[in-house]
């Protein structure tokens, strides 16, 4: 048992401060077992979000040693023996108080989509899809909504582009919709427009830090991007649309 | 400063839902979909519940890995896996809506994975005769909870996020509302309300070793007592057979069975395969006895029998006790978990991703080359509220309880699957409760503001306090007593320590101080659950002081085995003028035919010769 320094963002909306807390650290602990520690013996009041402490939930995120991270995932051997540990709020989303933000943002977002829109009547055994069709909309659903990727996307952090950009969480979401085998709905205008495509210049930095390993960029984004651009700039499908009106599914 | 009820805010709803994990959510839809207008309460943001944390699957009979399967399988397991303790009209609507609920979740957009011919996959767990559960690799629950999310937020329904109830109000014998407060602002709030439907989950974070969250503190069964409702089986807690045992901080983490279901075996420190040495007579018939049998099963050999290592949970988790005890563990204090030398590699990372996942962050264990140490964890509670099979309303008119908070369908020991199940079917089917019991209202019940003002003071003075106990340290205690005492296997001595243990903790409690102010405050927060945790123990260790005998997961070394008498009794707590009242009440007789198919040889119901008609 060693004794480690952790340094933790005390305070709310109106203000605060890094407060130093020396905490006893048992072999094993990840930073929430930290914290919880300082929680139950020197600080009853320190708010923070947690739950399944699995990585399965996506509620305690934070910025660790700059970096978003989930907590319960960040194992304390992964710092040097001596280093100091500091530990703030999402600096993307407004403060609630400690290690608290206000994330509502993201459930607006949410419900901006369109939702899933299956053909009716359902066949009796269910609806008929295989598995390697299923496979890249699996991939985008496993995402635990932590939003770490939301807080470190440059668009909404660096250039506060909440209102132009609609953030990687929900480009996962859309291409989830998107690429469903039977979905029937179409998104691709409102992906171009409303939720900002565009606006995404593809740093990887979203994919970078997702918990849940989601190939976001590459997998999710781009393509959305490319289905914009056959919609829209595609020459012959301009012509084609002129003539025909537009085409349900890109 | 004198209070004022007025000043405290208040909304209005026809229904309000306490929980919004996949019970809490499946029922505000229903309620929704029957035009109530509808209110959803949640301790966390939407979509955190412990519903996520669901791995292996949902249980429904669709038939579509092996089409021997139907409802009646389904139910005969889910009684046999109860030990014939489960309310059988409860068993018989869940296995035969459960294929309705699953398909249904489909069209709100939940992908499980394929078979083949591009239907529902299924995959074996403990206790189900054939393939029933439906899922999604080893991340099952999160896909029901997103599906239900999303759709839900479409509906109409008014969610209220971080909001914790604390009291539910009545008017004379009915529900009038519910008492709450804001997480972020510590502010009171009055939910007006028809009907409530508790959605609350159970209260595992009595125990050390759990795999639950800090939310479940048995807040819906607290508030129901202190209602004035009836608890049924609470003795009744599971014990996961399978939690993380090593690092300490993260002792208790569910590992799934879907481990076990995919091949996994477990061994000793002697490298014995010891499930093959327990078990019971009930199960033999139906239960491979040599490792070659085993074997064959795992190759798909229809004419196998199951594993030993797929008994029901009650079966695994006391046989690992045993082990555990005898010598035979882990360095840790578990046993040997192992897929690795089982499965292949990518196999193992395709259909348990999430488990590779975590114990290759939180343990630093390889799961595709060595085994895992587990041991058993407290993860769900059996018992909960007494309510009416179909409708899930309580003994209180107007108070509905659905998912593990409810009580019934699954006995003495519950399957795993058959919670993602049990969620969707009594979670809707509480939903149409509420709704016709709100039809049937001739006036709407108004909440009384001397209850509202006396709620309000009682959490306020935690705060107002110039010194007290840490509530933190408080519920440390607490967990202490009820690992030792009221654990896998209990007895008469300390089961009543427990309830010694819970007097004085009663009283330590009641001068708790939260230092702070209201503002997002979770030393406030703890304090506050502390009553609901520290009233749900005391009817969990009363009503296992009640059965003397060992049935499903309630084991009593004074009392060993199933005594043929106390099949006919549940044992009912609730509040009395003089404190909490235990009783051990006469079960209805079963109906003829559903007694037939759970009795029934699984080849004469297979073959349609017992329940053909049904």
């Amino acid at each position: 048992m060693s004794k480690r320094t952790f340094r933790v963002w005390r305070g709310d909306n109106k203000g605060g401060d890094f407060k130093t807390y020396e905490t006893k650290v048992d072999p094993g602990m990840v930073v929430l077992d930290v914290l919880h520690r300082i929680q139950a013996e020197e600080a009853n009041d320190l708010a923070l979000r947690w739950n399944c402490k699995a990585g399965k939930c996506g509620s305690c995120s934070m910025e660790i040693n700059g970096k978003p991270k989930l907590s319960c995932m960040t194992r304390m051997n992964s710092f040097g023996p001596d280093e100091t540990i500091t530990v703030q709020p999402l600096k993307t989303f407004p403060v609630i108080k400690d290690l608290v933000t206000d994330v509502s943002w993201n459930y607006q977002q949410n419900k901006r989509i369109k939702r899933f829109t299956p053909p009716t009547p359902r066949p009796e055994k269910g609806y008929v899809m295989y598995q390697e069709d299923v496979d890249r909309v699996q991939e985008f659903r496993k995402c635990i909504e932590c939003y770490l990727c939301q807080d470190t996307c440059h668009v909404i952090r660096d250039r506060d582009g909440k209102d132009a950009f609609v953030g990687p969480r929900f480009m996962i979401r859309l291409a989830s919709l998107e690429m469903h085998p039977v979905d029937t709905e179409d998104r691709i205008p409102e992906i171009r427009k409303e939720f900002g495509s565009g606006l995404c210049n593809i740093t990887r930095c979203c994919t970078e830090v997702c918990p849940e390993h989601i190939n976001i960029t590459d997998n999710g984004i781009i393509p959305l991007k490319e289905r914009v651009v056959d919609r829209y700039y595609d020459p012959v499908a301009m012509i084609g649309r002129k003539l025909f009106g537009i085409r349900k599914r890109s | 400063m004198a209070l004022d009820a007025s000043e405290i805010q208040t909304i209005n709803h026809d229904v309000l839902v306490i929980g919004a994990g996949g019970a809490g959510l499946r029922a505000a839809i229903e309620c929704s979909a029957q035009k109530l207008s509808t209110g959803v309460i949640s301790k966390s943001l939407l979509g955190k519940a412990h519903t996520v944390m669901a791995e292996g699957g949902v249980a429904a009979a669709l038939g579509n890995v092996d089409s021997r399967d139907n409802w009646k399988i389904h139910f005969r397991d889910t009684m046999r896996g109860g030990k014939f303790l489960n309310v059988w009209r409860m068993a018989e609507l869940h296995a035969q809506q459960a294929p309705e609920r699953v398909r249904e979740l489909e069209e709100w957009g939940a992908v499980f994975d394929r078979t083949k011919d591009g239907l529902i996959s299924q995959r074996n767990f403990g206790g189900h005769r054939y393939p029933r559960l439906a899922h999604t690799g080893d991340r099952t629950g999160l896909e029901m909870i997103r599906s239900l999310q999303d759709h839900g937020i479409h509906q109409g329904i008014d969610f209220h996020m971080e909001c914790t109830a604390l009291e539910l109000l009545k008017d004379g014998d009915r529900i009038a509302g519910v008492l709450g407060y804001w997480r972020e602002t510590g502010r009171f709030v009055v939910f007006k309300c028809k009907a409530a439907i508790l959605a609350t989950g159970g209260g595992g974070k009595a125990w050390k070793i759990t795999s639950n969250s800090w939310e479940y503190t048995g807040d819906g069964l607290a508030m129901a007592y202190e209602a004035g409702a009836e608890l049924m089986d609470m003795e009744f807690t599971q014990f996961h057979p399978t939690g993380m045992v090593w690092p300490p901080s993260v002792r208790g983490t569910l590992v799934t069975e879907g481990v076990r279901g995919d091949g996994g075996i477990l061994k000793n420190s002697k490298g014995e395969r010891f499930m093959f040495n327990y078990i019971p007579e009930k199960f033999a018939a139906e239960t491979a006895n040599t490792v070659e049998e085993a074997e064959k099963w795992l190759n798909g050999d229809k004419s196998a029998r199951r594993p030993p290592e797929l008994l029901t949970r009650d079966e695994v988790a006391r046989s690992i006790n045993a082990e555990v005890k005898a010598g035979r563990g882990s360095p840790h204090g578990g046993v040997f978990l192992d897929i690795a030398s089982r499965r292949p590699a990518d196999f193992i990372k395709r259909k348990l991703p999430s488990m590779y996942h975590q114990f290759k962050e939180l343990a630093e264990v390889d799961i595709t080359a060595e085994p895992m140490e587990v041991g058993p964890t407290l993860h769900y509670f059996m018992g909960g509220v007494r309510v009416d099979a179909d409708s899930q309303m309580s003994t209180v008119p107007g108070l509905f309880a659905a998912g593990e908070c409810g009580a019934g369908l699954h006995g003495a020991n519950r399957l795993g699957g058959n919670s993602l199940s049990d969620l969707l079917v009594f979670g809707k089917l509480s939903g149409t409760g509420a709704a016709e019991y709100i039809r049937g209202l001739s006036k709407t019940p108004e909440a009384q503001n001397d209850q509202i003002l006396a709620g309000v003071r009682r959490a306020t003075d935690i705060l107002k306090r110039d010194s007290g106990t840490n509530p933190y340290v408080l519920h440390e205690k607490l967990t202490e007593t009820m690992q030792v005492n009221v654990g896998i296997i209990r007895e008469k001595g300390e089961l009543e320590k427990a309830l010694e243990d819970l007097g004085a903790l009663n009283k330590e409690a009641e001068t708790m101080k939260a230092p702070g102010t209201s503002q997002y405050n979770p030393g406030w927060h703890e304090a506050l659950s502390m009553k609901s945790l520290l009233i749900t123990s005391e009817v969990v260790a009363r009503a296992a002081l009640m059965r003397e005998e060992s049935r499903g997961a309630h084991t009593r070394n004074d009392f060993p085995g199933e005594r043929e008498e106390w099949v006919q009794y549940n044992v009912i707590v609730k509040k009395g003028a003089n404190g909490m009242e235990v009783e051990k009440r006469k079960r209805p007789d079963p109906p003829p035919l559903l007694k037939e198919i759970a009795h029934a040889k699984i080849e004469d119901l297979e073959s349609g010769k017992v329940g053909g008609g049904a």
